[in-house]
């Protein structure tokens, strides 16, 4: 019984016309008839299904519809066209540093960024502690976010993010953050995450860390599905692509 | 809908305070504006129009006040409210929660403010010599129809703003319009009555007259007239509704 299918998903952007021209263009061109959409689709046509457990790795080059694709599955966008079902909550942690507000206290932000992330106040209580430990921000806990290096913000971010218990895990190059030490100590935490059982779909640009994580692989070209199968098979043909051996 | 609110209230609550924060960030006063503001318009409006239209209207001083708070309320809402979805558009990208909370937060937001003028407004009642009764009571159905009134506002609003950024400017210059319709400063009991009543097609107008019909008069009004108030109420949150739940996905294209 998979956890995850996406059945024939087609996402489509809409491009041109319609944004940005205001009011009095939009009018006036609806009665010129010169107002046009044009579409973009941003991923054709994809299907795969994953089983409790199962980690997706999703390759592609950049503008292969890999975050576009996320997006339907955390539900953010709708599929123009197919289906995405699941089951089980999904924790979708695209950008990690989305929601925090620059003038807020540290505190103030990891409570409003935890809340985005469906966790509860109790639950907070309890681990902002622990929070602000693993982020090793404990010296600027007066701080307002903004003041923050980008360093610390990210470390922040990610503290935050990784006490998620969800049942399928969706991340965005998000694995590790931060320099030398904390990177090392954020790659473990994800893991720690990951070796929870969670159903984990992984957009990275690094293939030896698909190549170690992932047990199946899907890529992307410019929207379209190349190829979906056993990690070492599909990534092969993919770096074969990347240095121009094989054409698509 | 009351399940997801449940489950979202801590979000709610945090995005509550922290347009809170933003909102009165750097200000020396503080939360102490949201009464200031209130009564520094009334004050300007007593001295302005006492001279032409005092000595024509009984209580002119309450009579200003239900329409300045019932009027402020409104437009405190709606131009905060327009501003629920762009100014989130950063957070609703990213993370998939319901687009509505962004706004209830305005709107608890403009409430507690309402609130607090309120308690204000009652004690000018009492200084202005009106008589307190059971009455009053009666007030908590417009006030209940005007913060739906203004959750529709919001909705339609917010989501209009996505798509055309006019709307901002629009908007203030229909509010400027809409103050001077509702007769907040002045009667309309010269006018003829087939212009008296041209003024109840205005639901701000609807919302400020109940408040001085039951305040000023002592008179709960007609059965007709809750009528009208509360199909104007619904025409516009179920507007409001519908254009969130056709674009909730669509939103996200025009940012």
């Amino acid at each position: 019984m998979p956890v995850l299918t996406c059945d024939h998903v087609s996402i489509r952007y809409k491009v041109g016309d319609f944004r940005n021209i205001g009011l009095k263009e939009t009018i006036i061109r609806k009665l010129k008839g010169s107002y046009h959409v044009e579409e973009f689709w941003a991923d054709r046509d994809i299907t795969f299904s994953l089983e409790r457990g199962d980690m997706l790795g999703i390759i592609g080059t950049n503008g292969a519809g890999k975050s576009t694709l996320l997006k339907a599955v955390a539900g953010i966008m709708s599929p123009s066209k197919g289906i995405v079902e699941h089951e089980g909550n999904i924790s979708a942690l695209l950008e990690l540093a989305s929601g925090f507000d620059p003038d807020l206290s540290i505190r103030r932000n990891a409570y409003l960024r935890g809340a985005m992330l469906g966790y509860t106040r109790e639950f907070m209580d309890e681990k902002y502690e622990e929070i602000l430990d693993f982020a090793e921000l404990r010296a600027f806990e007066d701080l307002s976010f903004k003041q923050l290096s980008t360093g610390m913000q990210s470390r922040l971010a990610f503290s935050i993010a990784s006490l998620v218990q969800p049942d399928i895990l969706i991340l965005d190059e998000v694995l590790s953050v931060g320099d030398g030490a904390f990177a090392e100590k954020s790659a473990a935490k994800m893991q720690e995450i990951l070796d929870s059982g969670a159903t984990t779909i992984l957009v990275s640009h690094s293939l030896d860390q698909v190549r170690e994580l992932c047990n199946k692989v899907l890529w992307l070209h410019q929207g379209r599905q190349i190829d979906l199968g056993e990690t070492e098979a599909v990534c092969d043909r993919y770096q074969a692509f990347l240095h121009g051996e094989i054409e698509i | 809908m009351l399940q997801t609110l449940k489950k979202h209230r801590f979000l709610l609550e945090e995005l509550v305070k922290r347009d809170f924060d933003r909102k009165y960030k750097g200000s020396f006063l503080g939360a102490a504006w949201s009464v200031l503001n209130p009564l520094l318009s009334l004050l300007i409006m007593r001295f302005i129009f006492g001279h032409f239209f005092g000595s024509a209207i009984p209580h002119f001083t309450t009579y200003l006040f239900c329409g300045n708070i019932v009027f402020s309320f409104f437009s405190e809402s709606s131009t905060e409210g327009l501003m629920a979805l762009i100014g989130n558009a950063q957070i609703f990208t990213k993370v998939n929660i319901p687009k509505y909370l962004f706004l209830l937060s305005k709107n608890t937001q403009t409430l507690i403010n309402f609130a607090i003028t309120l308690c204000v407004f009652f004690l000018f009642c009492a200084l202005d010599g009106i008589v307190f009764t059971w009455k009053f009571l009666a007030l908590l159905y417009p006030i209940f129809m005007l913060l739906m009134f203004n959750l529709g506002t919001g909705l339609l609003l917010s989501a209009l703003y996505v798509f055309f950024r006019d709307i901002k400017y629009l908007w203030a210059v229909l509010t400027q319009l809409l103050l001077y319709m509702s007769a907040v400063f002045y009667s309309v009991d010269t006018f003829p009555a087939h212009i008296r009543n041209a003024f109840l097609l205005n639901p701000i107008y609807l919302f400020i007259r109940y408040f001085r019909m039951v305040v000023i008069e002592s008179v709960i009004p007609s059965l007709g007239f809750h009528v009208l108030m509360a199909v104007d109420t619904v025409v516009v949150l179920l507007l409001g509704i519908w254009i969130y739940r056709k674009y909730d996905t669509e939103f996200l294209y025009y940012i």
